[in-house]
């Protein structure tokens, strides 16, 4: 029996790899300065979905919602081998917090349902790096009323809509059997993610969102006009589908700043903190004085 | 009808044994109950638990929410998350406090969710303070402060509207208190009631290996980084770790660059430890890092780089290379140990 997959990433600030040039004068960073990248658990999320459509049969969808060039991660799945991508962005859902970034997911996870076809599994990475909450996940689930398994690393089995699943606990691993649609959500000790293929890069490599139209006809003009574009995109299915939160049937009161409850009172740098630190001379006379002073002052 | 602010709980089990962050948070609920002037209430689910009631009485609960239920037996999200809503909704508490460890972090979003609330994750300080927003000022909310963006930033989030207002912690960050035994509290029995959909993922079989290093517990850590150069070097840090007898801590560096092996991670996506004593070995100082063992008492930084971050938040620092310190230590420590063994 085949399967449909909705996979959904996120691209995110490499807060991992922060470079000089990302650092402010005042020791604090500048995010914006910061590569944007497909969150790295995202990617064995993607993978396990794909390893089900070539041991199953189906297809797999990857969702993303975020701003116009989070197209990036978009194009980065079909490379990888997603069959649809769907880019969620809309200005009203800026300022997000989990909950009403779930909610929108999870109305287009339902929009997905009616325009793509049923969803068996969803499956998303365990947490994106900006943010570690590893919220989004267990409230897409909640809200779509399906079961979650999180911290998923390999799926054991897949028959007559159930599914067994290991899942990797901190003190060991739990094995579970679920039934279908479920959500799961996956570690980084899981499958390697497979690279780009350099074939499908190529078959790919136009792949735009309506947005970028403009900018593919400035560098291809022998298209002549963004419907001719668009025609030649649809033919080879390389148009990256543009949804709003209207689109997907979200209420403008549940997404954005006014969807969450969460509020942000304030962010602090932080910034190294100096304290009364002793300088310990290296020799054996230094150390001695130090143990000496850590032994009578019952620190060892 | 003005009704008593709740602080709740959410105690976690397994095994019949309580999780050390649920006691610690008891002893945290205690404290905001008593600036809110409200009561602490313990949720405690599973199955053949009623002898745990006292213990979580004993480290700060006024009430304890017992629901004791073959289905509860091991945790499992759906059960749980029903109970915990079914008893939200119904009864409104102020906040609402998790563990942030596997099942805390599966669990809360899902209640979350579920009633609406505002969720932060990750917590290493709470508090009690005021807010003001357009105009509107919201008293006593619960402050909830977080490392964001790789531990870069340091946030404080509120949930001035939909309460609870939920937040998990993370372990080892509150200090746990004395259980005080003279303590009285109210176990109130919950009757669940679970339908098909709450049974639709079963726990096959359980996987489970006693972790070889307990570094939370360890009141000296001996922790190596990427300065430590080689899996054969940090046999020196096992060495000052033994002869201290502490355990060995390692940076996110070391433990990717496959020089130890994860459970030894000390930081933010780490384990959070507070020992009497921290040597940094070969340690740059990366706010990873220093997020999970900045309250350290004391702090012994070795870094061959004088300009290392490490050093701004060490006690004692020592500019050297690690090969040779280490062992001038070991001796060090031997001589006045058995000095003062000897007086």
């Amino acid at each position: 029996m085949p399967y449909h997959s909705v996979v959904l990433v996120k691209q995110v600030p490499d807060t991992a790899n922060i470079t000089v040039k990302a650092m402010k004068d005042d020791g604090t960073i500048n995010r914006a300065a910061l590569p944007a990248i497909f969150n790295p658990e995202d990617l064995y999320a993607l993978e396990m979905a794909l390893r089900v459509k070539e041991d199953r049969g189906g297809r797999v969808t990857v969702l993303t919602m975020g701003p116009p060039r989070a197209a990036d991660v978009l194009r980065e799945a079909l490379y990888r081998g997603a069959d649809r991508v769907i880019l969620l962005t809309d200005r009203k859902t800026a300022g997000s917090d989990t909950l009403a970034t779930s909610y929108a997911l999870a109305c287009a996870v339902q929009h997905i349902a009616q325009e793509v076809g049923p969803y068996d599994l969803i499956f998303c990475g365990r947490q994106a790096i900006d943010g570690d909450t590893a919220q989004v996940g267990p409230q897409v689930a909640e809200k779509l009323g399906i079961p979650q398994i999180t911290y998923a690393e390999a799926i054991e089995s897949l028959d007559d809509g159930e599914l067994v699943a290991r899942r990797a606990l901190t003190l060991g691993t739990e094995t579970v059997r679920c039934r279908l649609p479920c959500l799961l959500t996956v570690v980084g000790s899981a499958s390697t993610p497979r690279p780009p293929s350099v074939r499908r890069m190529l078959a790919n490599k136009l792949a735009s969102t309506p947005l970028e139209y403009g900018d593919l006809l400035a560098e291809m003009p022998e298209f002549g006009s963004k419907e001719a574009l668009e025609r030649y995109l649809v033919e080879r299915g390389q148009v990256i589908t543009l949804w709003s939160a209207a689109d997907v049937g979200a209420d403008y009161d549940r997404v954005g700043l006014s969807g969450s409850p969460t509020k942000v009172l304030k962010v602090d740098f932080v910034t190294l903190g100096a304290s009364g630190s002793q300088e310990i001379e290296d020799s054996p006379e230094g150390l001695s004085a130090l143990m000496k002073e850590l032994v009578r002052e019952y620190i060892l | 009808m003005e009704t008593m602010r709740e602080v709740w709980v959410f105690v976690e089990q397994e095994e019949r044994q309580i999780a050390p962050v649920s006691l610690e948070l008891l002893g945290k609920a205690q404290s905001l109950a008593r600036t809110l002037n409200g009561r602490v209430c313990a949720l405690l689910f599973g199955h053949g638990i009623s002898s745990l009631a006292e213990q979580t009485v004993q480290h700060g609960a006024d009430v304890v929410l017992l629901a004791d239920h073959p289905d509860l037996a091991v945790y499992r999200t759906l059960p749980y998350a029903k109970i915990a809503t079914d008893l939200v909704r119904e009864r409104n508490p102020y906040i609402l406090l998790l563990g942030a460890t596997a099942i805390g972090r599966d669990l809360a979003p899902r209640i979350a969710s579920a009633t609406m609330a505002g969720l932060t994750a990750d917590c290493t300080d709470l508090r009690i303070g005021d807010y003001e927003r357009k105009g509107q000022v919201y008293k006593d909310l619960l402050y909830q402060i977080r490392p964001a963006f790789g531990g870069n930033l340091i946030a404080t989030i509120v949930n001035p509207e939909m309460h609870p207002q939920m937040a998990t912690v993370r372990e080892g960050v509150m200090k746990l208190a004395q259980p005080d035994g003279s303590r009285r509290g109210m176990v109130e029995r919950i009757e669940p009631s679970f339908n098909g959909y709450h049974s639709a993922l079963q726990v096959l079989r359980r996987e489970i290996r006693l972790p070889s290093v307990d570094l939370k517990s360890a009141s000296v850590i001996v922790a190596g980084g990427m300065g430590v150069g080689s899996p054969e070097n940090f046999e020196l840090i096992f060495e000052l770790a033994r002869v201290l007898g502490g355990e060995v801590g390692a940076s996110r560096a070391a433990v990717d660059a496959g020089l130890i092996s994860s459970e030894h991670q000390v930081g933010q996506t780490g384990v959070t430890v507070r020992p009497r004593l921290y040597i940094a070995c070969g340690i740059s100082g990366a706010v990873q890092h220093r997020a999970g063992m900045d309250q350290s008492s004391k702090i012994i930084a070795i870094n061959s780089d004088p300009n290392a971050p490490i050093f701004e938040i060490a006690h004692y620092k020592i500019v050297g290379d690690l090969r040779t310190v280490i062992p001038k230590m070991i001796e060090a420590y031997r001589e006045n140990r058995t000095h003062g063994d000897v007086s």
